[in-house]
């Protein structure tokens, strides 16, 4: 059961061969013995699971199940779940049990599925490569067989990992500037960032508000699709979250792909790419073309001021949004503060990481007196030339399509120490959440034993169109279905 | 040396909102601690703001209430600071693109003239939680019941030469603000809160002197100690030949003194930024035409209509119709009393003195307009004398009855305007007073006469039990005694 898709256990459960509850308690054994590996659960909700799972079969019992209803899945530990700890990767979180939902946990919930556990994560979401997170760092499935301790990539390297490992069959992530399609690149799997302001933003702990996007993260763009149906929409709760109808994602995967026009950006096919790389995403376009699309060049002259960009104004945003973790009310508080003063700087200090510490400074400088102008207004600047430069580009054709990452999952310790190489492996996915559109990564090719993604980007609202060019592809090639030994 | 004395205000408005402005939460004060903050007010993870658009409403009706531009496009900014009532670390509050931009209100001074005060601009902002420091044997409490209810704070133009003007104004913002229906204004829950900026500059100089800002001021007589007491500093200090330090001050009225509470220099770097969890607000014809629509008569127009309507004179008008509370109170008693003048004259004095002396406000009363009403109807149909009058209310406002002619038939008080059975008092106290009257026939000067016509007042009164019209007495007397 461990290898089938969201789809097909939806139909394992519709046509009676499982229940629920055995389905779910198969996941669970599984995630206990296997997890050891990875690292990709920092908790694993048992006893809500089960609950849920009967609950679910009483639903198909009295008839009203549909496609999730006892389908297990994962969320990533940045979605508040009512009761359940949630931690955001960080020791500040470690003791926080949220009395409320986040909409996307609500949401999910709502359709029927089970939430197996917490997925593992960059501390508060920063971070390529899942090392900063405070519970530990995540071990990629993929180039275990060699003995090699990979990266997952980050932040969303825990659901990654999981999925990639045939732990869940779905988990949802965050991606903030490559959170989702970066750490799926990197596991060989289909993830998606939806358009900002698609999914609520409601209860997921924020890190850049401007940026922040949940989205799905599964082996198949048709299980993303399913989790689409779930995540999105319309929530008053949420007032940067737009009132658009929500279509049925999987209705149109099937749909031909003949006359798709697909742009190349030069500046994403740069001598930051390795030859390797760029072989393997170039014959994935070779088999779009074999599909009946046409492919031609384009640019974003902008796109090489994104990486600059994003580090003033992701940080500048973190730095207020973090500022809530004071020890006041909830979360990490330092033994006996000697005054008010002393409990602020020694529970920051000793429950924030170092990766979350430098980001607080770095947006706290940008945005102080005499500075502002200079780095955060510059950057906003930089921010709406880059949305333009997409706008242009989508005038001549329908999607863009490039590498993921600069290279395939890199060692642990290999980047840790150096943040600004960290951040490079952002290059080519960080544009996008600054002009605010979607993107999705997909499985490739391997280089070297290790996967290689493709990333699919388009327009505004464009989902249900990536979603169908990633499912066309997949019904054409096998690497989404690949498993790592 | 003579000194020009500059003060500009800055005044948070409490908006009478049913809920705060980014959550659901109820803003009614006086609730157990915490029992009004939900995951939002308390900044849980996660969790986001939601504008209240009455907010907005309100607000806007202020700019159009004080013929004030209003922001089309209404932007919230982050104000980056620590504390413990704060829950986010920041305060949503707007900067650069607020929601009312300049406009100005007249203020009336006691010397008749009229002047134009300039409001630099107001914006919506949330309100912080309160730190209570008793109580928590050297801990601090924190109640964050009143975080994130909505505010206006409105900053005034430095045009206002003195304490006088300051109380002026200030009285004139908070008339107009009840009168709106958009803040309760009660000031000792802090529904209206006053930071005073203050600077001398030697007499017809350009250049403006150093200001200090004295913060939290929640009542017109504090105000006005306040600015007294820091003019006074402030010139000790320039005439013995030094400098203000541009400060941050807090007054405590009970001791008629200040301190400083930080300088520019430990001023905090707030680190303003648009806040990337709303978006910015437009607010176009439809909305402001909506808030025109919903403005009701405003305390000048009340004033003219008052004088127009009523036969008032310009002070009683103006004193009845700056608070909308009272305005009404007095309409009422007005149509029930049908002589205004006389209502307003109760209004202004017994009404209200038994209202300081209890210190209730308008709402509290236990009277109703009706109720004073049918009080001034008897007085002005001469059923009741004045002291008569007197006793009425005192039995209205105990609650002894709730009817003026209850009340006046169980104490007695009907006075006896029977001109035959008056006659016949008089003609007996005058026959008991024989040389008084002699006296007064004597007298040549009117005013003296008139003064000795008062001695026969007493036993008269004394005759009649209290309860012979004193007017009526009067007239007899003076046709008897021959004018």
């Amino acid at each position: 059961m461990h290898n089938k898709s969201v789809a097909e256990l939806s139909r394992e459960l519709e046509s009676g061969t499982i229940s629920s509850v055995e389905l779910t308690q198969q996941f669970l054994d599984r995630l206990k013995t296997e997890d050891g590996k990875y690292n990709s659960f920092i908790t694993i909700s048992e006893e809500q699971a089960l609950a849920e799972a009967r609950v679910a079969d009483e639903m198909r019992a009295a008839g009203k199940a549909n496609v999730w209803t006892g389908v297990p899945f994962a969320h990533k530990d940045i979605f508040c779940t009512n009761g359940i700890r949630t931690t955001c990767g960080s020791k500040m979180l470690e003791n926080f049990i949220p009395p409320y939902d986040a909409t996307v946990t609500a949401n999910f919930k709502a359709a029927g599925a089970v939430c197996l556990g917490k997925t593992n994560m960059d501390e508060f979401a920063m971070g390529s490569s899942n090392e900063s997170s405070f519970y530990g760092a995540v071990t990629n499935p993929w180039g275990l067989s060699n003995g090699d301790k990979r990266v997952p990539g980050g932040s969303s390297g825990g659901s990654a990992a999981a999925v990639a490992a045939r732990l869940v069959p779905a988990a949802t992530g965050t991606d903030t500037g490559g959170s989702i399609r970066q750490p799926a690149a990197l596991c060989g799997i289909t993830g998606l960032k939806p358009t900002y302001g698609r999914v609520s933003r409601y209860g997921m702990i924020a890190f850049a508000s401007s940026l922040d996007q949940g989205g799905p993260m599964a082996r198949t763009a048709e299980d993303a699709a399913l989790m689409m149906n779930v995540m999105a929409g319309h929530d008053p709760k949420d007032s940067t979250c737009i009132a658009q109808p929500v279509p049925d994602y999987t209705s149109t995967l099937n749909e031909p792909l003949k006359g798709l026009r697909i742009g190349l950006p030069k500046e994403y096919f740069s001598d930051q790419l390795s030859p390797a790389m760029e072989e393997q995403v170039r014959n994935a376009i070779r088999e779009y073309e074999k599909l009946g699309a046409t492919v031609k060049e384009v640019s974003l002259p902008n796109a090489k001021l994104a990486i600059a960009a994003y580090y003033v104004i992701a940080p500048a945003e973190a730095s207020a949004n973090l500022s809530r973790f004071d020890g006041v009310r909830y979360g990490y508080r330092c033994e006996n503060p000697k005054d008010l003063m002393d409990m602020y700087t020694r529970s920051r200090a000793e429950g924030f990481g170092n990766e979350v510490k430098r980001r607080i400074l770095v947006g706290s400088y940008a945005l102080s007196a005499g500075y502002f102008d200079a780095y955060y207004l510059k950057a906003q600047k930089v921010r709406r030339l880059i949305q333009q430069d997409f706008l242009n580009a989508f005038r001549e054709v329908d999607v863009l399509m490039s590498p993921v990452s600069p290279t395939p999952a890199f060692r642990q310790g290999e980047k840790n120490t150096d943040p600004v190489s960290m951040y490079l492996e952002d290059v080519f996915t960080i544009a996008i959440n600054l002009a605010g559109i979607p993107a999705m990564s997909v499985p490739a090719g391997f280089v070297d034993g290790l996967p290689v993604g493709l990333q699919i980007i388009g327009d505004y609202f464009s989902e249900a169109r990536l979603l169908n060019a990633a499912h066309q592809f997949q019904q054409v090639t096998d690497w989404h279905q690949r498993e790592p030994q | 040396m003579q000194w020009d004395i500059v003060i500009g205000l800055e005044i948070h408005v409490q908006l009478a909102t049913q809920t705060k402005i980014f959550s659901g939460s109820s803003t009614a004060f006086g609730a157990e601690p915490n029992t009004q903050a939900s995951a939002v007010d308390l900044a849980m993870p996660g969790t986001l703001p939601v504008p209240n658009e009455q907010a907005f409403r309100y607000a806007v009706m202020f700019g159009l209430a004080t013929n004030a531009e209003i922001g089309r496009r209404s932007v919230f900014e982050r104000k980056n600071y620590f504390y413990p009532d704060l829950p986010k670390g920041y305060q949503t509050t707007q900067l650069e693109q607020p929601i009312v931009g300049p406009g100005h209100v007249d203020i009336d001074l006691a010397d008749g003239s009229t002047k134009r005060v300039r409001i630099h601009h107001a914006h919506l902002e949330e309100d912080a939680g309160k730190s209570l420091h008793e109580d928590y044997h050297g801990m601090t409490g924190i109640d964050l019941n009143r975080a994130g209810t909505p505010l206006i704070e409105v900053v005034t133009e430095p045009d206002m030469n003195s304490a006088e003007e300051a109380v002026a104004f200030a009285k004139k913002l908070h008339s107009l603000v009840t009168s709106l229906g958009i803040c309760d204004g009660d000031m000792s829950q802090g529904s209206m809160r006053f930071d005073v900026n203050i600077s001398l500059k030697p007499k017809g100089s350009d250049t403006l002197g150093t200001r200090t800002e004295t913060k939290n001021l929640n009542s017109f007589r504090f105000m006005e100690q306040a600015i007294a007491h820091e003019v006074e500093r402030q010139m000790d200090i320039l005439e013995d030949g030094g400098t203000i330090t541009q400060e941050t001050r807090l007054y405590n009225g009970d001791r008629d003194e200040s301190r400083s509470m930080r300088s520019k220099e430990e001023a905090n770097d707030y680190r303003y930024f648009p806040c990337p969890d709303l978006l910015p607000v437009e607010i176009d014809d439809a909305f402001i035409e909506d808030a025109r629509a919903r403005l009701p008569e405003l305390p000048d127009a009340r004033r003219a209509r008052f004088k127009e309507q009523y036969g008032l004179n310009d002070y009683d008008a103006g004193i009845l119709s700056a608070d909308a509370k009272l305005a009404v109170f007095f309409e009422e008693t007005a149509e029930y009393g049908k002589d205004a003048k006389l209502a307003a004259n109760w209004i202004q004095g017994e009404f209200s003195a038994r209202l300081n002396a209890e210190d209730k406000s308008v709402a509290e009363s236990p009277i109703t307009g009706a109720q004073l009403g049918a009080l001034v109807v008897r007085i002005a149909d001469n059923t009741l004398s004045s002291s008569g009058a007197k006793k009425v209310f005192e039995a209205l406002w105990t609650g002894e009855s709730d009817s003026v002619d209850a009340i006046i038939d169980a104490k007695g008080l009907k006075q006896v305007s029977d001109t035959g059975a008056l006659e016949a008092m008089v003609d007996e106290v005058l026959a008991d007073m024989p040389d008084q009257v002699a006296q007064y026939q004597g007298e040549e000067d009117p005013k003296k006469r008139k003064k000795m016509l008062g001695g026969f007042m007493g036993p008269l009164m004394k005759a009649s039990k209290g309860q012979g019209n004193p007017k009526l007495f009067n007239e007899i007397l003076v046709r008897k005694l021959g004018g």
